[in-house]
Protein backbone atom coordinates (compact mmCIF):
# COMPACT_ATOMS: atom_id res chain seq x y z
CA UNK A 1 0.00 0.00 0.00
CA UNK A 2 1.97 3.38 -1.44
CA UNK A 3 0.98 6.53 1.08
CA UNK A 4 -0.63 7.86 -2.33
CA UNK A 5 -3.39 5.61 -2.26
CA UNK A 6 -4.29 7.51 1.42
CA UNK A 7 -6.75 10.62 1.03
CA UNK A 8 -6.06 11.53 4.75
CA UNK A 9 -3.81 10.63 7.65
CA UNK A 10 -4.25 11.58 11.10
CA UNK A 11 -1.74 12.20 13.44
CA UNK A 12 -2.63 10.67 16.45
CA UNK A 13 0.97 9.69 17.46
CA UNK A 14 0.94 11.10 21.00
CA UNK A 15 -2.86 11.06 21.71
CA UNK A 16 -3.92 8.31 24.34
CA UNK A 17 -6.45 5.47 24.38
CA UNK A 18 -9.08 6.10 23.05
CA UNK A 19 -8.66 9.42 21.64
CA UNK A 20 -7.17 7.97 17.93
CA UNK A 21 -10.56 6.12 17.08
CA UNK A 22 -12.14 9.55 18.20
CA UNK A 23 -10.06 10.98 15.76
CA UNK A 24 -11.10 8.53 12.82
CA UNK A 25 -14.88 8.83 13.39
CA UNK A 26 -14.83 12.66 13.71
CA UNK A 27 -13.02 12.38 10.53
CA UNK A 28 -14.34 9.73 8.55
CA UNK A 29 -16.56 12.02 6.54
CA UNK A 30 -13.88 14.02 5.50
CA UNK A 31 -12.92 11.45 2.84
CA UNK A 32 -15.21 10.54 -0.32
CA UNK A 33 -16.78 6.93 0.25
CA UNK A 34 -14.20 4.73 -1.11
CA UNK A 35 -11.36 6.67 0.03
CA UNK A 36 -8.42 5.25 2.43
CA UNK A 37 -8.43 7.24 6.05
CA UNK A 38 -5.08 6.43 7.80
CA UNK A 39 -4.45 6.62 12.03
CA UNK A 40 -1.16 6.98 13.26
CA UNK A 41 -0.48 6.14 16.63
CA UNK A 42 1.69 4.51 19.12
CA UNK A 43 -1.43 3.72 21.16
CA UNK A 44 -1.33 -0.22 21.79
CA UNK A 45 -4.68 -0.25 21.47
CA UNK A 46 -5.00 0.91 18.69
CA UNK A 47 -3.80 -1.92 17.00
CA UNK A 48 -7.50 -3.86 18.21
CA UNK A 49 -9.71 -0.90 18.37
CA UNK A 50 -9.48 0.17 14.85
CA UNK A 51 -10.59 -2.33 13.55
CA UNK A 52 -12.79 -2.92 15.97
CA UNK A 53 -14.49 0.07 14.83
CA UNK A 54 -14.60 -1.04 11.86
CA UNK A 55 -16.62 -4.04 12.38
CA UNK A 56 -19.03 -1.85 14.79
CA UNK A 57 -19.12 0.99 12.31
CA UNK A 58 -19.68 -0.91 9.16
CA UNK A 59 -16.46 0.16 7.13
CA UNK A 60 -13.79 -1.84 5.88
CA UNK A 61 -10.20 -1.80 7.55
CA UNK A 62 -8.29 -2.35 4.94
CA UNK A 63 -4.97 -3.40 7.60
CA UNK A 64 -1.75 -2.03 9.55
CA UNK A 65 1.50 -0.49 7.85
CA UNK A 66 4.03 2.02 9.01
CA UNK A 67 4.45 5.93 8.23
CA UNK A 68 7.47 7.23 7.08
CA UNK A 69 8.98 7.75 10.50
CA UNK A 70 8.23 3.79 11.33
CA UNK A 71 4.72 4.94 13.69
CA UNK A 72 2.43 2.45 13.36
CA UNK A 73 -0.25 3.24 10.74
CA UNK A 74 -3.89 1.98 10.58
CA UNK A 75 -5.73 2.19 7.24
CA UNK A 76 -9.79 2.37 7.16
CA UNK A 77 -11.98 2.69 3.98
CA UNK A 78 -14.91 4.67 4.08
CA UNK A 79 -17.82 2.57 3.00
CA UNK A 80 -20.57 4.76 4.16
CA UNK B 1 -16.51 -21.71 62.21
CA UNK B 2 -13.58 -19.87 61.22
CA UNK B 3 -13.64 -18.15 65.24
CA UNK B 4 -13.76 -22.25 66.41
CA UNK B 5 -10.97 -22.83 63.79
CA UNK B 6 -8.56 -20.50 65.10
CA UNK B 7 -8.86 -21.36 68.73
CA UNK B 8 -8.38 -25.13 67.47
CA UNK B 9 -5.97 -24.80 64.88
CA UNK B 10 -3.57 -22.63 65.46
CA UNK B 11 -1.10 -25.33 65.87
CA UNK B 12 1.53 -26.54 63.32
CA UNK B 13 -0.19 -29.73 61.88
CA UNK B 14 3.23 -31.11 61.55
CA UNK B 15 4.21 -31.36 65.20
CA UNK B 16 2.74 -34.41 67.20
CA UNK B 17 1.88 -32.38 70.63
CA UNK B 18 -1.87 -31.90 71.03
CA UNK B 19 -2.37 -28.78 69.77
CA UNK B 20 -0.32 -30.01 66.88
CA UNK B 21 -2.80 -33.30 66.66
CA UNK B 22 -5.88 -31.20 66.31
CA UNK B 23 -4.25 -28.76 63.52
CA UNK B 24 -4.05 -31.71 62.03
CA UNK B 25 -7.45 -32.84 62.03
CA UNK B 26 -8.94 -29.86 60.99
CA UNK B 27 -6.89 -29.72 58.18
CA UNK B 28 -7.44 -33.13 57.07
CA UNK B 29 -11.30 -32.57 57.96
CA UNK B 30 -10.85 -29.35 55.39
CA UNK B 31 -9.04 -31.49 52.41
CA UNK B 32 -11.87 -34.21 53.08
CA UNK B 33 -14.56 -32.01 52.55
CA UNK B 34 -12.56 -30.26 50.03
CA UNK B 35 -12.24 -33.26 47.78
CA UNK B 36 -15.90 -34.13 48.51
CA UNK B 37 -17.05 -30.83 46.93
CA UNK B 38 -14.87 -31.15 43.96
CA UNK B 39 -15.48 -34.82 43.64
CA UNK B 40 -12.17 -36.47 43.57
CA UNK B 41 -9.66 -37.80 45.53
CA UNK B 42 -8.41 -36.48 49.10
CA UNK B 43 -4.96 -37.47 48.30
CA UNK B 44 -5.58 -35.46 45.41
CA UNK B 45 -5.51 -31.94 46.93
CA UNK B 46 -3.30 -29.74 48.43
CA UNK B 47 -3.68 -26.11 49.75
CA UNK B 48 -1.47 -23.32 48.81
CA UNK B 49 -1.00 -19.79 49.44
CA UNK B 50 -3.02 -18.40 46.68
CA UNK B 51 -4.81 -19.76 43.52
CA UNK B 52 -1.55 -18.14 41.80
CA UNK B 53 0.63 -20.48 43.65
CA UNK B 54 -1.38 -22.96 42.81
CA UNK B 55 -1.59 -22.53 39.06
CA UNK B 56 2.47 -22.29 38.96
CA UNK B 57 2.55 -25.58 41.04
CA UNK B 58 0.43 -27.73 39.07
CA UNK B 59 1.34 -26.46 35.36
CA UNK B 60 5.65 -26.37 35.99
CA UNK B 61 4.99 -29.70 38.03
CA UNK B 62 3.87 -31.44 35.12
CA UNK B 63 6.59 -29.86 32.80
CA UNK B 64 8.77 -31.19 34.88
CA UNK B 65 7.24 -34.97 34.95
CA UNK B 66 7.04 -34.29 31.46
CA UNK B 67 9.29 -36.86 29.15
CA UNK B 68 8.58 -35.46 26.09
CA UNK B 69 9.94 -31.77 26.73
CA UNK B 70 9.43 -28.61 28.34
CA UNK B 71 6.99 -26.80 25.77
CA UNK B 72 3.66 -25.69 27.25
CA UNK B 73 0.68 -25.39 24.55
CA UNK B 74 -2.01 -22.88 25.83
CA UNK B 75 -3.90 -20.18 23.96
CA UNK B 76 -3.26 -16.39 24.77
CA UNK B 77 -6.42 -16.18 26.81
CA UNK B 78 -5.35 -17.94 29.76
CA UNK B 79 -4.90 -15.72 33.00
CA UNK B 80 -1.09 -14.17 33.50
CA UNK B 81 -0.50 -16.93 36.40
CA UNK B 82 -0.06 -19.52 33.28
CA UNK B 83 1.16 -16.79 30.87
CA UNK B 84 3.72 -16.10 33.91
CA UNK B 85 4.55 -19.46 34.95
CA UNK B 86 5.66 -20.45 30.88
CA UNK B 87 7.68 -17.46 30.52
CA UNK B 88 9.54 -18.44 33.98
CA UNK B 89 9.71 -22.13 33.42
CA UNK B 90 9.22 -23.54 30.61
CA UNK B 91 8.60 -22.74 26.72
CA UNK B 92 5.47 -21.39 25.08
CA UNK B 93 3.83 -19.19 22.33
CA UNK B 94 1.60 -16.80 23.83
CA UNK B 95 -0.37 -16.27 19.82
CA UNK B 96 -0.01 -20.28 19.05
CA UNK B 97 -3.65 -21.05 19.56
CA UNK B 98 -6.74 -19.42 17.88
CA UNK B 99 -9.67 -18.53 20.07
CA UNK B 100 -13.13 -17.18 18.38
CA UNK B 101 -14.52 -13.81 18.75
CA UNK B 102 -16.43 -15.25 21.76
CA UNK B 103 -13.75 -16.05 23.31
CA UNK B 104 -13.56 -20.07 23.02
CA UNK B 105 -10.43 -21.64 22.14
CA UNK B 106 -10.01 -23.92 18.94
CA UNK B 107 -9.95 -27.12 20.09
CA UNK B 108 -8.66 -28.68 16.42
CA UNK B 109 -5.99 -25.75 16.55
CA UNK B 110 -4.89 -26.81 20.21
CA UNK B 111 -4.86 -30.72 19.35
CA UNK B 112 -2.74 -30.13 16.12
CA UNK B 113 -0.78 -27.62 18.51
CA UNK B 114 -0.24 -31.03 20.74
CA UNK B 115 1.00 -33.02 17.89
CA UNK B 116 4.60 -30.80 17.70
CA UNK B 117 7.50 -32.49 18.93
CA UNK B 118 8.95 -31.22 22.34
CA UNK B 119 5.56 -30.23 22.97
CA UNK B 120 5.41 -31.13 27.50
CA UNK B 121 2.01 -29.79 28.80
CA UNK B 122 -1.23 -28.46 27.24
CA UNK B 123 -2.54 -25.60 29.46
CA UNK B 124 -6.40 -24.67 29.32
CA UNK B 125 -8.40 -22.83 31.38
CA UNK B 126 -12.04 -24.55 32.48
CA UNK B 127 -13.41 -20.59 31.79
CA UNK B 128 -12.20 -17.26 31.25
CA UNK B 129 -11.94 -15.12 33.73
CA UNK B 130 -12.33 -11.79 31.65
CA UNK B 131 -15.32 -12.42 29.37
CA UNK B 132 -16.53 -15.97 31.00
CA UNK B 133 -16.88 -18.15 28.33
CA UNK B 134 -16.46 -21.68 29.27
CA UNK B 135 -13.65 -23.58 27.03
CA UNK B 136 -13.96 -27.41 26.01
CA UNK B 137 -12.07 -29.17 28.97
CA UNK B 138 -12.81 -32.32 28.37
CA UNK B 139 -14.73 -32.57 25.44
CA UNK B 140 -11.54 -33.52 23.11
CA UNK B 141 -8.39 -35.94 23.17
CA UNK B 142 -4.84 -34.86 23.31
CA UNK B 143 -2.07 -36.67 21.35
CA UNK B 144 0.75 -39.38 23.11
CA UNK B 145 -1.08 -38.96 26.47
CA UNK B 146 0.11 -35.31 26.49
CA UNK B 147 -1.30 -34.21 30.08
CA UNK B 148 -3.72 -31.48 30.48
CA UNK B 149 -3.16 -28.65 32.95
CA UNK B 150 -6.87 -26.79 33.75
CA UNK B 151 -6.62 -23.33 35.68
CA UNK B 152 -9.96 -23.88 37.30
CA UNK B 153 -9.98 -20.41 39.15
CA UNK B 154 -12.91 -18.37 37.68
CA UNK B 155 -15.03 -21.64 38.04
CA UNK B 156 -14.07 -23.62 40.73
CA UNK B 157 -17.19 -24.41 43.44
CA UNK B 158 -19.76 -22.22 40.94
CA UNK B 159 -19.52 -24.98 38.27
CA UNK B 160 -18.96 -28.81 38.31
CA UNK B 161 -15.30 -29.66 37.31
CA UNK B 162 -14.47 -30.72 34.03
CA UNK B 163 -12.62 -34.02 32.98
CA UNK B 164 -9.72 -35.04 31.27
CA UNK B 165 -7.22 -32.92 33.10
CA UNK B 166 -3.68 -34.20 34.83
CA UNK B 167 -3.73 -31.16 37.29
CA UNK B 168 -5.78 -28.01 38.13
CA UNK B 169 -6.11 -24.93 40.41
CA UNK B 170 -8.90 -23.00 42.17
CA UNK B 171 -8.70 -20.27 44.08
CA UNK B 172 -10.91 -19.53 47.45
CA UNK B 173 -11.34 -16.10 47.49
CA UNK B 174 -13.18 -16.52 43.48
CA UNK B 175 -15.72 -18.97 45.21
CA UNK B 176 -16.06 -16.38 48.34
CA UNK B 177 -13.88 -18.06 50.86
CA UNK B 178 -10.75 -16.17 52.68
CA UNK B 179 -8.08 -14.54 50.33
CA UNK B 180 -4.75 -16.41 51.06
CA UNK B 181 -5.60 -19.83 50.22
CA UNK B 182 -5.48 -22.20 47.02
CA UNK B 183 -6.31 -25.39 45.64
CA UNK B 184 -3.96 -27.41 43.51
CA UNK B 185 -5.07 -30.86 42.06
CA UNK B 186 -2.93 -33.15 40.96
CA UNK B 187 -4.46 -36.47 39.59
CA UNK B 188 -3.56 -39.96 41.13
CA UNK B 189 -1.31 -41.46 38.41
CA UNK B 190 -0.10 -37.78 36.63
CA UNK B 191 3.61 -37.32 36.41
CA UNK B 192 4.30 -34.50 38.73
CA UNK B 193 7.12 -33.36 40.03
CA UNK B 194 7.52 -30.67 42.12
CA UNK B 195 9.23 -28.02 39.89
CA UNK B 196 10.43 -25.57 43.43
CA UNK B 197 12.67 -26.56 45.60
CA UNK B 198 9.51 -28.80 48.14
CA UNK B 199 9.82 -29.36 52.23
CA UNK B 200 9.44 -31.80 54.38
CA UNK B 201 5.49 -31.55 55.10
CA UNK B 202 2.45 -34.03 55.50
CA UNK B 203 1.31 -33.76 51.58
CA UNK B 204 4.59 -33.48 49.71
CA UNK B 205 3.59 -31.12 46.86
CA UNK B 206 3.02 -28.65 49.69
CA UNK B 207 5.41 -25.78 50.83
CA UNK B 208 5.68 -24.06 54.43
CA UNK B 209 3.04 -24.23 57.50
CA UNK B 210 -0.58 -24.36 55.95
CA UNK B 211 -2.52 -21.57 56.68
CA UNK B 212 -5.00 -24.02 58.95
CA UNK B 213 -7.73 -21.69 60.36
CA UNK B 214 -8.32 -20.14 56.42
CA UNK B 215 -8.13 -23.03 54.88
CA UNK B 216 -10.62 -24.81 56.88
CA UNK B 217 -13.02 -21.38 56.21
CA UNK B 218 -12.09 -21.97 52.59
CA UNK B 219 -13.75 -25.29 52.48
CA UNK B 220 -16.26 -24.42 54.52
CA UNK B 221 -17.40 -21.48 51.79
CA UNK B 222 -16.85 -24.43 48.60
CA UNK B 223 -19.20 -26.58 50.36
CA UNK B 224 -22.02 -23.87 51.21
CA UNK B 225 -21.36 -22.71 47.33
CA UNK B 226 -21.87 -25.94 45.88
CA UNK B 227 -24.68 -26.86 47.79
CA UNK B 228 -26.34 -23.92 46.21
CA UNK B 229 -25.01 -23.70 42.97
CA UNK B 230 -28.32 -24.68 41.29
CA UNK B 231 -30.20 -22.70 42.23
CA UNK B 232 -27.77 -19.60 42.14
CA UNK B 233 -26.30 -19.90 39.06
CA UNK B 234 -29.66 -20.30 37.12
CA UNK B 235 -30.55 -16.77 39.36
CA UNK B 236 -27.05 -15.05 38.10
CA UNK B 237 -27.23 -16.34 34.86
CA UNK B 238 -31.03 -14.66 33.98
CA UNK B 239 -29.62 -11.63 35.89
CA UNK B 240 -26.75 -11.20 33.29
CA UNK B 241 -28.93 -12.14 30.60
CA UNK B 242 -30.82 -8.69 32.04
CA UNK B 243 -27.46 -6.83 31.75
CA UNK B 244 -26.17 -7.86 28.70
CA UNK B 245 -29.61 -7.21 27.21
CA UNK B 246 -30.31 -4.04 28.15
CA UNK B 247 -26.60 -2.25 27.86
CA UNK B 248 -27.00 -3.75 24.37
CA UNK B 249 -30.34 -2.11 23.42
CA UNK B 250 -29.82 1.13 25.76
CA UNK B 251 -26.64 2.16 25.17
CA UNK B 252 -25.33 3.23 21.56
CA UNK B 253 -22.04 1.88 20.08
CA UNK B 254 -21.30 -0.97 22.85
CA UNK B 255 -19.89 -4.50 22.16
CA UNK B 256 -21.12 -6.85 24.95
CA UNK B 257 -18.57 -9.95 24.51
CA UNK B 258 -18.20 -13.19 25.67
CA UNK B 259 -20.28 -16.64 24.94
CA UNK B 260 -24.08 -15.45 25.91
CA UNK B 261 -24.72 -18.83 26.74
CA UNK B 262 -21.76 -20.76 27.47
CA UNK B 263 -20.59 -18.88 30.44
CA UNK B 264 -19.59 -18.37 34.09
CA UNK B 265 -23.26 -17.55 35.75
CA UNK B 266 -22.31 -14.36 37.48
CA UNK B 267 -19.82 -12.40 35.13
CA UNK B 268 -20.54 -9.79 32.22
CA UNK B 269 -18.37 -7.59 30.21
CA UNK B 270 -18.77 -5.29 27.47
CA UNK B 271 -17.01 -2.47 26.05
CA UNK B 272 -18.58 1.47 25.04
CA UNK B 273 -17.26 2.72 22.07
CA UNK B 274 -15.05 6.01 22.69
CA UNK B 275 -15.18 5.78 26.44
CA UNK B 276 -12.00 6.09 28.56
CA UNK B 277 -12.35 3.38 30.87
CA UNK B 278 -10.93 4.44 33.72
CA UNK B 279 -13.75 7.12 33.67
CA UNK B 280 -16.08 4.42 33.61
CA UNK B 281 -14.54 3.10 36.64
CA UNK B 282 -14.66 6.32 38.62
CA UNK B 283 -18.38 7.71 37.49
CA UNK B 284 -19.99 3.94 38.26
CA UNK B 285 -18.17 4.17 41.20
CA UNK B 286 -19.39 7.55 42.54
CA UNK B 287 -22.66 5.87 42.03
CA UNK B 288 -22.14 2.60 44.07
CA UNK B 289 -21.27 0.30 41.35
CA UNK B 290 -17.99 -1.37 41.95
CA UNK B 291 -16.27 -2.65 38.74
CA UNK B 292 -13.25 -3.54 36.89
CA UNK B 293 -12.35 -2.98 33.31
CA UNK B 294 -10.16 -4.43 30.92
CA UNK B 295 -9.07 -0.94 29.23
CA UNK B 296 -5.47 0.06 28.35
CA UNK B 297 -5.62 3.12 30.95
CA UNK B 298 -7.19 1.17 33.75
CA UNK B 299 -3.98 -1.06 33.42
CA UNK B 300 -0.35 -0.57 35.41
CA UNK B 301 0.96 -1.62 32.00
CA UNK B 302 -1.25 1.01 29.83
CA UNK B 303 -1.55 -1.98 27.55
CA UNK B 304 -4.99 -3.53 26.93
CA UNK B 305 -6.07 -6.92 28.25
CA UNK B 306 -4.38 -9.50 26.21
CA UNK B 307 -7.81 -11.18 26.38
CA UNK B 308 -9.89 -8.83 24.39
CA UNK B 309 -7.17 -7.98 22.49
CA UNK B 310 -7.23 -12.10 21.28
CA UNK B 311 -10.97 -12.26 20.68
CA UNK B 312 -10.82 -9.14 18.43
CA UNK B 313 -13.37 -7.00 20.40
CA UNK B 314 -13.09 -3.57 21.45
CA UNK B 315 -10.37 -2.87 24.21
CA UNK B 316 -11.63 1.07 25.13
CA UNK B 317 -14.30 1.71 27.63
CA UNK B 318 -14.47 -1.88 29.05
CA UNK B 319 -16.81 -2.56 31.96
CA UNK B 320 -16.57 -6.30 33.93
CA UNK B 321 -19.32 -6.82 36.50
CA UNK B 322 -19.24 -9.18 38.66
CA UNK B 323 -22.85 -10.59 40.60
CA UNK B 324 -22.45 -11.38 44.31
CA UNK B 325 -24.78 -13.84 45.60
CA UNK B 326 -27.25 -11.66 46.88
CA UNK B 327 -27.57 -9.34 43.89
CA UNK B 328 -30.92 -8.63 42.93
CA UNK B 329 -33.00 -7.38 39.97
CA UNK B 330 -33.61 -4.27 41.71
CA UNK B 331 -29.45 -3.71 41.88
CA UNK B 332 -29.18 -4.87 38.37
CA UNK B 333 -31.73 -2.63 36.85
CA UNK B 334 -30.61 0.13 39.10
CA UNK B 335 -27.24 -0.53 37.38
CA UNK B 336 -28.93 -0.60 33.94
CA UNK B 337 -30.92 2.60 34.43
CA UNK B 338 -27.48 4.33 35.47
CA UNK B 339 -25.50 3.10 32.55
CA UNK B 340 -26.40 5.24 29.53
CA UNK B 341 -26.11 8.88 31.42
CA UNK B 342 -22.88 7.71 32.39
CA UNK B 343 -21.49 6.83 28.99
CA UNK B 344 -23.64 9.77 27.60
CA UNK B 345 -21.41 12.03 30.26
CA UNK B 346 -18.13 10.70 29.46
CA UNK B 347 -18.29 11.41 25.36
CA UNK B 348 -19.77 14.56 25.77
CA UNK B 349 -16.47 15.34 27.69
CA UNK B 350 -14.81 14.50 24.11
CA UNK B 351 -17.39 15.95 22.13
CA UNK B 352 -18.83 12.61 20.95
Amino acid sequence: MSPVDVALELDCRTLPCPMPVIELARHLTDVAVGELLAVVAHDPAAAVDVPAWCRMKEQEYVGADTADDGAPRYVVRRLS
Amino acid sequence: MLLAALERGYADPRRLHRAGRDARLLLDNAREATADALGVRADEVTFTPSGTHAVHLGLLGLVRGSRRGTWVVHPSIEHSAVRHAVAWGADGNDEGVHVDREGRVDEGSLVADACSPNVGVVALQTANHEVGTVQPVGEFELPNNIPLFTDACASMGRLPLPHGWAAAAGSAHKWGGPAGVGVLLVRKRARWRNPFPGDDRIDERSTGFENVPAVLAAAAALQAVVAEREEVNARQHALVDVVRRRVAAEVPDVEVVGDPVRRLPHLVTFSCLYVDGEALVTELDRRGFGIASGSACTASTLTPSHVLEAMGVLTHGNVRLSLQRDTTRADVDAFCDALPGVVAGIRARVGM
